[in-house]
């Protein structure tokens, strides 16, 4: 057993908590997040020459060979600075199948430009129908000569607006909830068909509703095969879950400090209001939800490589743990601000917002607590 | 003890729940639905207020000689009820809820014949300049100088936190015209003209993100602001005993009727949404939470009845009651507004800026799903504001349990 981390992983979290520091505080942030676009390509490509793009896949396929681990410690360093540039969705969520389910052909047809930053891609899994269940899917797949015809609805896909390219669940056989005859595919966003509604989001990003009408993708569009891309998907929103523990624990962190800072210097009644012991254990709830959301945080990425069993019953509970704990840190950093903390000129709200939104992202406390049970 | 209601108070009830279906007309319904923060625009308000004061209703707290709607306590509660049952607006409190009964009890005879009609007729909007921005728990500290310059006071400072100071033709202020050893005694009532040379508003945009004029609160700025002598409620350094007498009316209204009608509208949201093949409204686990919501409701609702009757009897709401009414309330708002983002899932997360007035476009995932996120953000405040909970504690603890 070992928590520590390796020379590279401190190196590595140095060199992003630097970055973000000098290159995305809270005014910079909002900028970005106000801009037309909603993201900073130049952040973007500055990822890229970091070699962040590329940390976590292996050096055959143009990477710095990290894993979820390195994931982990990026993620959280960028959730320290509300960092909205679409890291989870084009190298968690899609790198990661490509590079672990993609053929040679794919991977070297795709991760040069995600390593390099051109490419951006988004994952359009969920469904209106289907809540947080990713097996709940009636997007169909038909298959056609050589190549797969795709008709159907995905909704609330993070950061497809800025995507170059999608991964799209379908159905290429069973019943709307059947657990086999699911799809992994390439789609390009700009293949005829493919329509999408854009909009931005609670806590500061940009999705899409996507609509595919007989939209057509050749044979080597399939990743893996055309009946396991259910668990290939399953994985990779666990490898997601993961990632979005790490922002999670970042932004947990930063609301502690804040509020601990600001408790010591706010007075009322001549004291600072940190002399107050209700909020004095207030605090020391969040710090002991903050540790132990740390401590879910590792555990979960430790295990993501086990198997599916062990991989799936860690990424609930590490969700649950999360769920409640963000919004336990994120409700009383905003209580605790008192009226300050309602408002959009503090970041306290932005990084509430962003952890409220979390517990929703992947299916929420009432679904993994369900999933958990169940595995 | 008897819970029923007499048929004279049914039949008030039944004249309550028609004037609203009238009055309350489908644009309004419309517009109070999409709020993410319970306030509509500035027309619509006046409009629901006239038509509130054509029938006489605009003032149940009001004694009939100035114009009240003259009812029983029993009246009052029907009344405050059905508006929350029917999802109407209450009136906007500053003017006829808030100041008027301070001008009633301590104004000049000048003063009740100025503002009293425009107040009761919604001619004028008012706002309330009470916290400072190093004075919200501790208001009894506040800074903003009036100092008397013979005929005026000159106001300095500022306030905050003022609910729709953008609308407001009017404020009252606490202000500070004495530096004394007791912070309370300096402190006087004054009355300020909104449009008087001096004067700015400052926007404060919240968490749900309303701007253009719909925001909930600003900051509002005093520089050299000349305010005649006239405007002076009372007498000098006793604006904190109005301060206080003022409070009593703040927090009055019942939470149970609002808070039943908010968690209706998530179960009919419940039964919209598809979890695995059936509607969320059917899962165990979310009838479970919204049972056990549903019934901290009618403990609510029994509380509230329970106090309500001892008020009816002449008996005085006690500080320990109101706060305890307020802490309860609160905290039930912010947990029902929680199960509302629980049951919205992904679409949650589409943001729509100004839902007023994109009421006629279609909301992406479903109608009205743009103000559950917001309006969950927005009700963070209801443990904040009026005293936080923190301070409805130390107020139970002190009065009530003698600590």
């Amino acid at each position: 057993m070992d928590f520590s981390f390796t020379e590279e992983q401190t190196l590595l979290r140095n060199m992003v908590q630097g970055f973000v520091r000098d290159n995305y505080d809270f005014d910079t942030r909002t900028k970005i997040v106000n801009s037309d676009t909603g993201m900073s390509k130049e952040i973007w490509q500055q990822f890229a020459e970091l070699g962040l793009l590329a940390a976590p896949f292996p050096e055959d396929m143009g990477g710095l060979d990290g894993g979820a681990i390195d994931i982990m410690v990026i993620m959280e360093e960028m959730g320290r600075g509300l960092v909205v540039e679409p890291y989870l969705p084009t190298i968690v969520l899609c790198g990661g199948i490509l590079s672990r389910h993609g053929s040679p052909q794919q991977q070297s047809a795709h991760l040069p430009s995600m390593v390099s930053g051109e490419a951006i891609w988004a994952l359009a899994y969920s469904e209106p129908q289907g809540r947080f269940n990713p097996t709940d899917i009636t997007t169909s797949a038909k298959e056609q000569g050589g190549s797969y015809v795709l008709n159907g609805q995905k909704c609330v896909v993070m950061g497809a607006p800025w995507a170059d390219k999608l991964i799209v669940s379908a159905r290429v056989s069973g019943g709307q909830r059947d657990k086999d005859g699911v799809a992994l595919f390439i789609v390009d966003k700009s293949a005829s068909g493919v329509s999408t509604q854009d909009y931005p989001t609670v806590d500061g990003g940009r999705a899409s509703e996507i609509t595919l009408e007989n939209v057509e993708v050749a044979s080597d569009a399939l990743i893996g095969t055309a009946n396991t891309g259910l668990s290939l998907l399953e994985e990779a929103l666990d490898y997601g879950i993961g990632a979005l523990c790490a922002e999670a624990v970042g932004h947990m962190k930063m609301l502690n400090d804040a509020t601990v800072e600001y408790c010591k210097t706010r007075k009322q009644f001549g004291v600072p209001i940190g002399s107050f012991q209700v909020l004095q254990h207030r605090m020391v709830d969040m710090f002991m939800d903050y540790e132990q959301s740390v401590s879910m945080t590792y555990m979960v990425n430790m295990k993501l490589d086990e198997s599916a069993d062990v991989r799936r019953k860690a990424a609930s509970a590490a969700k649950v743990q999360i769920g409640k704990a963000g919004r336990f840190i994120g409700q009383e950093s905003v209580q605790l601000h008192g009226g300050m903390g309602m408002t959009e000129e503090l970041s306290v709200g932005h990084y509430f917002k962003r952890l409220t939104m979390i517990d929703t992202l992947f299916g929420n406390i009432d679904y993994h607590l369900k999933r958990f049970a169940q595995n | 003890m008897d819970l029923a209601f007499s048929e004279q108070d049914l039949a008030f009830r039944d004249e309550v729940r028609a004037f609203i279906k009238e009055a309350f007309t489908e644009d309004l319904q419309r517009e109070m639905g999409r709020s993410k923060n319970n306030y509509m625009n500035k027309d619509a308000h006046i409009l629901w207020q006239k038509r509130l004061f054509e029938k006489g209703w605009a003032a149940p707290n009001w004694p009939t000689e100035h114009g009240g709607a003259g009812f029983t306590p029993t009246q009052k509660f029907i009344f405050s009820r059905e508006l929350d049952t029917a999802g109407a607006p209450h009136t906007i409190p500053f003017g006829l809820v808030m100041v008027a009964p301070v001008i009633m009890a301590f104004g000049s005879d000048e003063q009740k014949k100025r503002f009293l009609p425009d107040i009761l007729a919604t001619n004028v909007w008012w706002c309330q300049g009470y916290s400072e921005p190093g004075s919200g728990s501790d208001l009894a500290s506040l800074q903003m100088k009036a100092e008397d310059k013979g005929d005026h006071y000159l106001c300095n400072g500022s306030k905050i936190w003022t609910s729709m100071a953008q609308h407001a033709d009017w404020i009252f202020c606490l202000v500070r015209t004495a530096k004394t050893e007791k912070p309370q005694q300096g402190i006087s009532f004054l009355l300020i003209d909104m449009n008087a040379p001096g004067v700015r508003v400052e926007p404060i945009i919240t968490l749900d993100a309303s701007r253009n004029n719909q925001q909930e609160v600003n900051q509002v700025f005093f520089e050299d602001v000349k305010v005649p002598k006239e405007n002076l409620v009372g007498e000098e350094n006793k604006g904190w005993t109005y301060a206080k007498y003022l409070l009593e009316f703040e927090r009055g209204n019942p939470y149970s009727s609002g808070l039943m009608r908010g968690l209706e509208q998530i179960k009919a949201l419940a039964a919209e949404i598809m979890a695995d093949g059936a509607p969320l409204s059917t899962d165990a686990d979310f009838i479970r939470q919204a049972t056990e919501l549903e019934t901290r409701i009618v403990v609510m609702e029994a509380t509230e009845l329970r106090i309500f009757s001892e008020v009816s009897a002449g008996q005085n709401i006690g500080p320990g009651s109101s706060s305890m009414l307020k802490t309860r309330g609160t905290e039930l708002q912010q947990d029902i507004s929680q199960l509302g983002v629980e049951v919205i899932g992904n679409y949650g997360f589409p943001f729509v800026e100004d839902t007023l007035a994109s009421a006629n476009q279609a909301d992406i995932g479903m109608d009205g799903a743009p103000t559950i996120v917001p309006g969950y953000l927005n009700r963070r405040k209801a443990t904040i504001y009026a005293g936080s909970n923190e301070i409805q504690h130390s107020i139970i603890a002190k009065a009530v349990l003698g600590l």
